[in-house]
């Protein structure tokens, strides 16, 4: 049996599933082995169905795929949603003893076990321990040693007392031993363990990090899925940074509030996800007609209005590159990977700064729920860098004094980017405003000054253009007839539908886009190619769009909006079916 | 901070474009010799104002300043002071841009007690839109929105605020420059949100809350028996009186501002020019 396996826990909201899944995926991650989680939230059948999988592997793997190995069933309904996973000779867990699983019936060639999860932890402690001792059972089913799981039980409950920590162990063991004894079974599971020491988080734990790391001092937001992560991490941390998260009344107050902090020369940053982010829509303009250095971030999750909020979609990208009236410069960053959403936190703060502009950080759901392993290395804080641009200090201000000695804080210097000089800074004081001003903050009707700061916000833009780095990552054979252009979270899936396109012998060129505005200008690559394919999770190919526009060409496109993210092998299917079939695209 | 800052320090070269004989003339100079008065200067102060013939105070004043979009002035403000807590921050605006479309902003500022003061120039009007019923506009004011008047009873932000826990209530005419200059030089020195009501008229839209009118209205409470310390004697001016009250109506003397309880006192804009030193620590916590 291959060493790739995959684990996952159901049974209905508020079972504990999260957590359950949890430590076990932390079990892994302590004992040296890869982990790529993802959530099952709504269903198809309706009901609070809701399950925690666990890929795992000594490999490092970037997406999930359609299969299940060990299944531990809470509720019958777990594996009537599963069945599409599920194979000939997996495990599911199950406890016939409870009212409602008595007369279950695994599938054809499946194995179960039905193991007295509640009585067994009755036995240690207490019935609400059932889930670890499903724990347990499973550390059997898959020769996984279970002290790796004490490690992860000892981490979870340490806090709530050494008693609680040892029964929970103690309700693993009789899992395990229940296993042990009473089925006489070679299961051909085994996770072995190796030396490495990874870390395993989130997006939205990576973007709340690079957060820190960047300085970023001041937090406003208000709750919202799949972006409250962002906000829960930093609550409590940035504290220690002399920082603060403030839960606004709304969106409107979250990102003035965020903006104010921004005047005030803190590094601020605001993080929702749609239904939020239209209501801050409203300030995007105000940030950048002040110039004011903000950090956006969108966790996009499936729209429109309210959606299904607990589903992957990438169908704010419009918005991110066009939302709000008039014409409003702006950056656009999407991270690509869990490990991305801590590096272009960290960009995004620079950017933010060094050109005085809002900079929107898009990031999706599939990357906000995904825990995933790195060696601690992928988040090299000495590799941090915090770049502050035009900043003067009391020293410096001078220089930017009008011949009245008034500071000018939009004054059209060259490359688009004024001096900045915070409040309390002496002979500093100036204002700015959201109507068109000069280059002292004073609202103006004057066609030329209109003309000058227009163009001097636009140069900013152009400035950064030169000076900054918009690359994509390249992935696969460079010579391929074949390109697969994608942005955010389906980098990981691509990458694995890349091997399985390799062993079938279809090469394939893979682009995978972190900058939307300014990005790079893939003329020349969509030229070279015979077909180019654009992946994304959204209905109208919005990116699709955008690259179209850039290169004057058409494109295929690859769309999926069910509301769960691309698979490897979904996606290799589809590229092939593409580049089969080209449509003459009909838009 | 030098003590020899005067109150034109805080004028700009700009010349206000308000209509001659606008109570907001008052309501701003007022503003600013509070400011001077109280040991402020224009490099430490922060004037955060909304959109509105009110909000143009942004331009009028000198100090360091934004004008932002209508009805989230108070937000802004919020978050410069907890960002720079050794700040002045003053939020002004109208009383459409307060009770309207910022009512839910005002609500939660109240409660929030970020020590910082807050002045709505209220005229009764929306002023800069031409003359159309604002939320204070009595429920009889005659409009080209409101041909028979709004029909609904005017917001009464006192109130408002009360209900919301406020910890500084005034309220004060344009027009009676002491006064007005005295109860801001209060809510700056309060200890939390300093909410100021100005009754500033606007002379171009409004032909029933007009000078005359408020003259013959107002009772100053200065001159009556009242103890702004006393809550229930605040609520009852507040929620029962048909006077128009001047002056600090309600005052919590034991008020602690936000930031304060939250423990913020250094500026923010201070970081270093990598990550903290401890940051490793951020990513083991993943293990
Ligand atoms: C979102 C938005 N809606 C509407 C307007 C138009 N507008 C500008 S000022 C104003 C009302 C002003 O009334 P008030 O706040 O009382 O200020 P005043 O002019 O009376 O001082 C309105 C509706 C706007 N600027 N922005
Ligand atoms: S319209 Fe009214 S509020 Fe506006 S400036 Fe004129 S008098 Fe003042
Ligand atoms: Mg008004």
């Amino acid at each position: 049996m291959p060493d790739d396996l995959n684990w996952a826990i159901g049974g209905e909201a508020g079972d504990g599933i999260d957590s359950t899944g949890k430590i076990f995926a932390q079990a892994l991650s302590r004992a040296g082995r890869h982990v790529f989680t993802s959530k099952d939230f709504a269903s198809r059948i309706r009901g609070g169905y809701t399950a925690y999988k666990v890929r795992t592997s000594v490999d490092r793997i970037e997406s999930v795929v359609d299969r299940l190995d060990i299944l531990i069933a809470l509720t019958e309904r777990t594996i009537d949603e599963n069945l599409d996973e599920l194979h000939e000779g997996s495990v599911i867990i199950y406890d016939g003893e409870r009212t409602t699983m008595q007369d279950i019936e695994i599938p054809e060639g499946m194995i179960g076990l039905d193991v007295p999860l509640k009585s067994l932890a009755e036995d240690a402690g207490g019935a609400i321990m059932r889930n670890v001792v499903a724990l347990g059972a499973a550390c059997e089913v898959a020769s996984f040693p279970i002290e790796n799981l004490d490690e992860s039980l000892e981490k979870r409950f340490k806090d709530k007392g050494q008693a609680l920590v040892e029964n929970n162990q103690q309700a693993a063991r009789l899992g395990q031993e229940y296993v042990a004894a009473e089925y006489d079974h070679d299961f051909d599971y085994e996770l072995v363990t190796t030396d490495a020491d990874y870390v395993l988080l989130n997006g939205d734990e990576a973007i709340g990090m690079g957060a820190i790391a960047a300085g970023c001092r001041f937090y406003a937001g208000y709750p919202i899925t799949p972006a409250t992560d962002v906000m829960e991490y930093l609550t409590g941390r940035i504290n220690q940074y002399g920082g603060k998260v403030v839960q606004a009344e709304d969106e409107l107050a979250a990102i003035n509030l965020a903006l104010g902090a921004a005047r005030s020369g803190a590094r601020a940053m605001t993080a929702t996800s749609g239904p939020g982010l239209d209501l801050m829509t409203e300030s995007f303009g105000l940030v950048a007609q002040t110039e004011t250095p903000l950090v956006i971030c969108d966790v996009m999750r499936s729209g429109p209005s309210t959606g299904m909020p607990t589903k992957q979609e990438q169908g704010d990208l419009d918005m991110a590159l066009y939302g709000g009236h008039g014409e409003i410069p702006r950056f656009v960053v999407a991270p690509t990977t869990v490990a991305e959403c801590f590096w272009k936190t960290v960009e995004a703060f620079n950017l933010a700064e060094k050109y005085q502009i809002p900079v929107f950080l898009v990031s999706d759901l599939a990357l906000a729920v995904t825990e995933q392993t790195f060696p601690p290395e992928a988040f090299d804080m000495d590799e941090v860098t915090v770049e502050r641009g035009k900043v003067v200090d009391e020293g410096e201000v001078d220089t930017w004094l009008d011949d009245k000695g008034r500071f000018q804080p939009h004054f059209p210097v060259a490359d688009g980017v004024s001096p900045r000089a915070f409040p309390g800074t002496t002979d500093g004081a100036h204002m700015t405003t959201g109507l068109e001003h000069d280059e002292l903050g004073r609202r103006t009707e004057e066609e030329s000054v209109r003309v000058d700061q227009v163009d001097k916000r636009q140069r900013k833009v152009e400035t950064a253009r030169e000076e900054e780095n918009w690359d994509y990552r390249e992935f696969g054979d460079p010579d391929a007839d074949t390109l697969v252009l994608s942005w955010g979270s389906n980098e990981g899936a691509m990458r694995e539908g890349l091997e399985i396109l390799e062993d079938e012998g279809v090469a394939v060129r893979f682009i995978s886009v972190p900058y939307i505005f300014p990005r790079p200008d893939l003329a020349e690559e969509i030229e070279q190619a015979e077909t180019a394919v654009v992946v994304e999770c959204n209905a109208t190919g919005q990116f699709a769009d955008v690259i179209e526009h850039d290169v004057l060409e058409r494109v295929e496109r690859v769309n999926k909006y069910t509301g769960v993210r691309f698979k490897a092998e979904e996606l290799a299917e589809e590229i092939k079916q593409a580049v089969r079939e080209p449509q003459e695209a009909t838009k | 901070m030098s003590s020899d800052v005067r109150f034109t320090d805080f004028k700009s070269d700009k010349q206000p474009t308000w209509c001659p004989g606008c109570g907001d003339f008052g309501t701003m100079n007022g503003m600013m010799k509070a400011l001077a008065e109280t040991g402020n200067d224009p490099d430490n102060t922060f004037v955060v104002a909304g959109i509105g013939c009110s909000g143009k105070i942004g331009t009028y004043m000198h100090s360091y300043a934004l004008h932002g979009v209508h009805g989230r002035a108070l937000p802004v403000g919020i978050g410069v002071k907890m960002a720079n807590p050794e700040l002045e921050v003053m939020v002004a605006g109208g009383d459409g841009d307060g009770y309207s479309i910022g009512a839910g902003h005002f609500v939660h500022a109240v409660r929030r007690n970020v020590d910082m003061s807050y002045v709505v120039m209220d005229n009764r009007i929306y002023g800069l839109t031409k003359g159309q019923a604002s939320p204070t506009s009595r429920e009889d004011f005659e409009t080209a929105t409101t041909p028979e008047g709004p029909k609904q009873p005017p917001v009464n932000p006192l109130a408002l605020a009360l209900a919301s826990g406020a910890t500084f209530i005034a309220q004060t005419f344009s027009s009676d420059s002491q006064r007005h200059t005295e109860v801001v030089r209060k809510a700056i020195e309060h200890d939390g949100f300093g909410f100021v009501n100005v009754y500033s008229p606007c002379v171009t839209f409004n032909d029933v809350d007009t000078y005359d009118y408020w003259r013959d209205s107002i009772v100053d409470l200065s001159e009556v028996d009242h103890d702004p310390t006393d809550y229930e004697a605040a609520q009852e001016r507040i929620m029962t009186g048909d006077r128009e009250h001047i002056g600090v109506i309600y005052q919590d003397e034991g008020s602690v501002p936000f930031e304060e309880r939250e423990g913020l006192e250094d500026p923010m804009y201070e970081i270093p020019d990598g990550a903290p030193e401890d940051a490793m620590d951020l990513v083991r916590e993943f293990y």
